[in-house]
């Protein structure tokens, strides 16, 4: 009896907790289920299931400083590609080519929300906003 | 009664999950052919097992790779090219898990013909298992010629290669494992580490066949 009164409390608590995220918390946990989706059909096949990427062939994502350090052109990269530029990930050389990818704005904010808190890596919500200030300055 | 019952049923539900454990021997697959020879006055019946037949290639070294290259050789064949965004990278991470279980074995092989030779040369493949992180002699990437190898995929049961509007190669994961008789003893999907696992074990247990350990 009294486990069942204090598990009833518990799950009471655990839901009065879960209905008062913030708003900014609920965004987050929409796009990084959304991204996870757009990751699995558009990125997985090279970068692997946890970001592990392919020996010297595909870059990890799980390099946080990289990623902190380049944020700003992440969506750049994530849109047009990459042809042939050197790239240090993980103290490792990677040269290889990486295809554009034909995304929205938002989806690109879904994706990077997704890649930038998995894989050991901490780094808040991407708004859709962001990525079209970041894009507009592309290289 | 009802105890006697119950305990068959055990029984029976037991012995029912223990039918596969013992097997030892992997089927053989492709088409077969009995051929009736006449051997000392007596008339035998063999039969003839489809197998993979003779092909000429380069591996990522520059070295003549053929048919005969393979022979005494457990190998496990796939299809691919070094610009394929779909399946190829999933498909040599699985594979570099069948690397790293047989590498130190010597007669098992691992081939992989690039069905778009025209950009995959011998510099392009050697860039590309070096960046893979394979060395030495246990795992080929091999150019042909296109046709060739368009044709010889029939052979391996996948489905042929096609080119579609974008100049995109399009074709099947699968690898395929092949005995020292040159005959198809497996096929699994390369994309799915769990048939990948299973081709591992059945590699362990195809070289522990007698045809095999006496194979030429």
């Amino acid at each position: 009896m009294k486990l069942k009164v204090i598990s009833g409390i518990g799950l009471l608590m655990a839901i009065l907790l879960y209905s008062c995220q913030s708003d900014d918390q609920i965004i987050l946990a929409r796009y990084y289920s959304i991204g996870s989706i757009i990751y699995q059909n558009k990125c997985q096949n090279c970068h692997g299931k946890d970001g592990q990427g392919l020996s010297a062939l595909m870059p990890a994502l799980t390099d946080s400083v990289y990623l902190i350090a380049n944020k700003a052109i992440l969506p750049c990269i994530v849109k047009y590609g990459l042809k042939g530029k050197l790239l240090i990930i993980n103290k490792k050389p990677f040269e290889g080519d990486m295809p554009a990818m034909d995304m929205s704005p938002i989806e690109i904010a879904e994706v990077l929300t997704y890649i930038t808190n998995s894989f050991g890596n901490k780094m808040g919500i991407v708004t859709a906003q962001m990525i079209d200030d970041d894009l507009t300055k592309c290289k | 009664m009802k105890k006697l019952i119950a305990a068959i049923v055990i029984i029976l539900t037991y012995s029912a999950c223990k039918f596969n454990a013992g097997q030892t021997a992997l089927p053989i697959y492709g088409n077969r052919t009995p051929v009736t020879k006449t051997i000392d006055g007596k008339t035998v019946t063999d039969t003839v097992y489809q197998t993979i037949p003779g092909f000429k290639t380069v591996n990522q070294y520059g070295d003549s790779i053929t048919n005969k290259s393979l022979d005494g050789n457990i190998y496990v064949a796939d299809f691919f090219f070094t610009t394929c965004p779909s399946i190829c990278p999933i498909m040599h991470r699985n594979m570099l898990n069948v690397y790293d279980a047989f590498k130190a074995e010597k007669d098992i092989k691992i081939i992989s013909y690039s069905i778009d030779p025209k950009h995959d040369s011998v510099a392009i493949l050697k860039k590309y298992a070096d960046k893979l992180g394979v060395t030495g002699n246990t795992w080929w990437l091999l150019q042909g010629k296109k046709e060739d190898i368009y044709k010889l995929s029939e052979s391996y049961l996948v489905t042929k290669p096609q080119e579609d509007a974008k100049q995109l190669f399009i074709h099947d994961g699968y690898f395929i494992l092949v005995d020292k008789q040159k005959r198809i003893r497996g096929t699994y999907d390369g994309t799915l580490p769990e048939q990948v696992t299973k081709l591992i074990v059945d590699i362990k247990t195809l070289k522990a066949e007698p045809d095999q350990i006496n194979g030429k």
